[in-house]
């Protein structure tokens, strides 16, 4: 009797001290947001503000169901192995509802897989591998940036109308480079049969050898180069192939190359005349995508990248998820993401139900020199819906159920 | 034929930075033993200093002054983290000192994205040589003729201080035999001071030489770290002329394959050094080992017992609170614990190798990802249940690791853990490199446990079983003939072979035996993961555990196993913070130079002190 009235006692206190943790829990929506914090940080420090001036444009208009929306961010390191560890803790003790973020693709399809096997809804932000929605695709996981066969498919289109016939490629040795190549020529080859591939460099993804690289390049004599580096790799490659005159006369496709986070670091060694998919946010013309930059510059003193972008429309997607759904339950989210119309700076963009990915396109256009600075003109707003493969044979592609 | 003459200029002039680093770091090793693995992060402080200074000294006088500015500070640099971080560690056992460099990394990563900003910095053109001269015809870069003739300036002056002065006579003492050279009246520390801050300007001097060439960027403190071990191991640790030759063959080779042989990239040079190392196991220039010391340096290592009756029932409480977990504790700490025991059995797996057996190993991801690879294929490529895939995963790790072992046992000391780290490579590039089999770092996915064992709380158990099995049968080895003779092999060589012990199939056994029990951790993680990418191979795996034993106590039983538990468990807490890198490299730092013995050995002396335990207990 006594122990029984001991634990009454203990179990009252408990309630007692649990009871205003869970009137707070109540309080808001929680997202659990998993990215390489450290690792990349000059890509997820953009892509974090994005989130973040989405977050207080919603709450000012009130949240979303009724509650604030809460962001609670988190750092993998970029071990795959780490994001699983944490989407399960934020899944199971933050009382998240769903899950998004990561850039690199391997972290992506780690989480991806996870979610698939526990039935957690993961919103896959900026990882751009084809296999997340395609061979590794799975009910519970959607895609929102437009994918490496999306974005090489828009430069293949633009390729294809030049009067180019030898193509040499250069791309990272690892799965997106090889992705990127494999795209790039599928598509090409199907709308100018007549194309040849005289070379194909592979460099280690930040190990690149550029002059060497180059001097392979020039051997092959071809008429146009699509590239696939960036980042570090990219500088010295441009700078290298500048100096050695690797692109006199040359056509070059350039996969991001016009991305601010890839074109800003190279300052007034940016190369001309490159085709690129990028983001052009100092020429948009006014409406919402002049207005989402406008914004963003007056709330963080700073540019937005094209990572500030995919963070403000995960943001929209996740809010249009959950309005659509009308609860915070699993399968409710999950098949409010099916066929979901999101209004974003991009205009409107559809979460295909087929393969779970975004129709969100790509700006591409040319690239130029203005005020020391590389920019891209010329350009055009691709939407995403057009580079797709069918839904049928997407059906084909995915695992069956 | 002009291409050709191109190519060997453009390797050429890859070779400069390459052989600046790794000059520096043999040197460094040569004369004090250190392994410094924060060398790549000094060549990152170079580049980031020459950065900044050239944005402030114009012109051509402004550019070169820059270059020199950045070798002198960060020779500073070096200096202090000598004076700071190492020097009260020479007395720990071989290797230690690696730790506390991690450490170092850990601190440079966080301080210069604090200082120099995340983004990438594109390295100003030297003035006055933008553009190409014509070589037969060929275009090459002005600056690459430069940096041609920058190098083996540099080269010689080197030579010229170790072999013409009296400096260099005391650097090449000390290389030999340092306790002679101190013994004479030479002061040591300041003579290991000195040549820490002259490897870390020559590292500096590097990374600020490149900067026309490339720029600055977060990453490239890990990236320069394999080519130059490579490079420093190939030439023969602790050589000059071995270092510039190795620079110079790695980066000329490097050239040619990139045009004949594009997809070659990831594997050269690591195939080059397994070539090198089996022909020449010393390396090109350098020399064997001299056994100077019998046994290991530090205070001599205790004799093992078995457990006293308070520790074993200390152990069973301990283990009992595992088992009853389920019932106290949320969902999510079965999660974490599952984790953590996972990772424990790796480092104990490690410590075993290391600790009883004197191997140190550098490569040891490559049976934990190795046992997680062979069953995520089983799994994906023949279909087979998951129960035999997971009891066949630690039996191929085990064979790779016999056969590894095998090849590498032919050397000692630093070289053997190079050749063991160039392996795990290998296998690294072969998983990334071999796409359609592996998805390559797209990895591989849904590899999930059968249904019976899905349950967090099934899969905590079955964890929790292998784990603390695994622990306790490793530990049991330690006290049976094998661990004996294991034990003596390390000691003495020549004793334990003239009573009849065959080392090196002792050796050969114990290797396979902890790449067995690696693979069993990586089997058990690629199940409760659902996927694997080679991640799990990569050299930051092998160091994670290098770094659990060493923090925990090589020269203890327990050490890997506690080292586990503590870095784990304050990992989970600092990742919540913004800059915990910079803690964790702090705090390892600490641990390092507090309790040099590790934080199982400290704690053993300091109770010891306080009459807590008699020294039989343990």
């Amino acid at each position: 009797m006594k122990n029984n009235s001991i634990i009454k006692a203990l179990s009252a206190a408990v309630l007692i001290m649990s009871a205003p943790l869970a009137v707070m829990a109540q309080e808001t929506i929680k997202i659990g947001e998993i990215n390489h914090y450290k690792r990349m940080a000059a890509f997820a420090g953009p892509y974090k503000n994005g989130i973040e001036l989405a977050m207080e444009e919603v709450n000012a208009a009130g949240g979303v169901l009724g509650k604030p929306l809460e962001f609670i961010f988190r750092d993998d390191q970029g071990k795959p192995g780490e994001a699983v560890k944490i989407a399960e803790e934020l899944m199971t003790r933050e009382g998240t509802v769903m899950l998004t973020g990561t850039i690199l693709s391997n972290v992506g399809l780690a989480i991806s897989s996870f979610a698939g096997e526990k039935g957690y809804v993961y919103l896959a932000s900026e990882p751009l591998a084809d296999s997340l929605v395609w061979s590794a695709g799975n009910p519970y996981t959607f895609r929102l940036r437009a994918s490496t066969f999306m974005q090489a498919a828009m430069l293949a289109e633009a390729a294809a109308k030049t009067d180019a016939k030898k193509f040499a490629t250069i791309a990272p040795n690892y799965a997106y480079g090889k992705d990127a190549v494999a795209a790039f020529k599928k598509n090409l080859l199907k709308l100018k049969p007549e194309a040849e591939f005289v070379a194909e460099q592979w460099p280690g993804v930040f190990k690149i050898d550029a002059g060497a690289e180059v001097q392979a390049l020039e051997r092959a004599k071809p008429d146009a180069i699509y590239n696939v580096t960036f980042g570090p790799d990219l500088a010295k490659f441009v700078r290298e192939g500048g100096d050695r005159g690797l692109f006199d006369g040359r056509q070059v496709y350039g996969l991001l190359s016009g991305e601010p986070e890839y074109l800003d670091p190279l300052g007034a060694e940016a190369p001309e005349g490159w085709t690129v998919t990028g983001y052009p946010w100092y020429d948009l013309p006014s409406g919402p995508g002049a207005d989402f930059v406008t914004t963003y510059q007056s709330r963080w003193d700073d540019y937005p990248r094209i990572g500030s972008l995919v963070g403000y429309m995960t943001v929209q997607s996740i809010v249009a998820a959950l309005n659509r759904a009308g609860s915070t339950e699993t399968e409710a989210i999950r098949s409010a993401f099916e066929d979901l119309p999101v209004n974003t700076p991009v205009g409107d963009i559809i979460f295909r139900a087929s393969d779970h990915q975004s129709t969100m396109g790509a700006y591409v256009g040319s690239t130029t020199l203005r005020d020391g600075k590389g920019v891209m003109v010329n350009w055009e707003y691709k939407n995403g819906a057009d580079y797709l493969p069918s839904d049928e044979e997407v059906a084909k592609l995915r695992p069956s159920k | 034929m002009e291409l050709f003459v191109a190519q060997i200029i453009t390797g050429l002039a890859n070779a400069s930075s390459l052989f600046l680093v790794a000059c520096g770091l043999s040197l460094i090793f040569g004369v004090t033993r250190i392994v410094n693995f924060a060398h790549g992060s000094l060549y990152m402080l170079g580049a980031y200093l020459g950065y900044t200074f050239m944005q402030v000294l114009p012109g051509a006088l402004g550019f070169w002054s820059s270059i020199l500015l950045a070798g002198v500070s960060v020779g500073v640099i070096g200096i202090l983290v000598e004076m700071l971080v190492l020097r009260p560690v020479y007395k720990a056992p071989e290797l230690f000192q690696l730790v506390a460099t991690f450490g170092v990394i850990l601190v440079i990563q966080d301080i210069a994205l604090i200082v120099f900003g995340p983004e990438d910095l594109l390295g100003p053109r030297a003035p006055g040589l933008r553009g190409v001269f014509r070589v037969m015809g060929e275009p090459v870069p002005k600056y690459d003729i430069i940096l041609l003739v920058i190098t083996p300036i540099v080269a010689l002056a080197l030579w010229y201080l170790i072999t013409q002065t009296r400096v260099g006579v005391l650097v090449r003492a000390a290389t030999q035999d340092r306790e002679m050279v101190s013994a004479l009246g030479v002061n040591q520390a300041w003579l290991f001071t000195g040549v820490f801050g002259l490897g870390s300007a020559l590292a500096g001097l590097g990374g600020a030489l490149q900067l026309p060439k490339g720029g600055a960027d977060l990453l490239m403190d890990f990236h320069i770290l394999a080519p130059v071990f490579v490079v420093v191991v190939i030439g023969g640790m602790g050589s000059l002329p071995g270092a510039y030759l190795a620079a110079v063959i790695i980066s000329v080779l490097n050239v040619f394959a990139v045009t004949y042989l594009p997809q070659s990239t990831l594997v050269l040079m690591f195939v080059v050094m397994i070539v090198v190392l089996t022909i020449r196991p010393y390396g090109l220039f350098g020399r064997e080992e001299v056994a100077g010391e019998h046994g290991q340096v530090g205070e001599p290592e205790r004799p093992i017992k078995p457990a006293s009756p308070r520790v074993q029932l200390l152990t069973s409480v301990f283990i009992l609170l595992l088992a009853m977990m389920p019932i106290y504790s949320a969902s999510f700490s079965l999660v974490f614990t599952t984790d953590v025991l996972i990772f424990c059995l790796f480092a104990a797996s490690l410590h075993f190798l290391l600790g009883l057996g004197g191997l140190v190993s550098f490569g040891h991801a490559a049976y934990y990802g190795g046992g997680a690879y062979v069953a995520a294929l089983l799994v994906t490529h023949a279909n087979t249940p998951m129960e035999l895939a997971f009891l066949l995963a630690p039996l191929g790790a085990g064979i790779a690791a016999l056969v590894i072992g095998w090849v590498c046992l032919r050397l000692t000391g630093v070289y053997f853990a190079m050749l063991t780290l160039a392996f795990a490579q290998l296998l690294w590039s072969l998983v990334f490199q071999w796409g359609e089999v592996t998805g390559g770092d797209d990895g591989i996915v849904n590899i999930w446990p059968s249904e019976w064992l899905k349950p967090t709380i099934v899969y905590y158990y079955l964890t929790l079983l292998f784990c603390v099995g695994g622990i306790l049968l490793l530990r049991h080895i330690a006290h049976s003939p094998f661990g004996y003779a294991l034990r003596a092999a390390r000691d003495s060589k020549r004793q334990a072979e003239s009573t009849g012990i065959d080392t090196r199939k002792i050796q050969l056994l114990a290797f396979g035996f902890a790449g067995f029990m690696g693979g069993l951790a990586g089997a058990l993680f690629v199940f409760s993961k659902g996927s694997v990418f080679p991640n799990e191979l990569e050299i930051a795996r092998s160091f994670d555990a290098l770094i659990v034993v060493f923090l925990g106590g090589v020269k203890t039983l327990a050490g890997g196993v506690a080292g586990g538990v503590f870095f784990k468990g304050i990992e989970d807490i600092l990742l919540k913070f913004e800059y915990w890198r910079l803690v964790m490299g702090l705090l390892i730092i600490f641990v390092v130079v507090l309790a040099p013995e590790g934080i199982v050995g400290s704690l053993r002396k300091g109770a010891e002190r306080l009459n807590l335990i008699k020294s039989k207990d343990m």
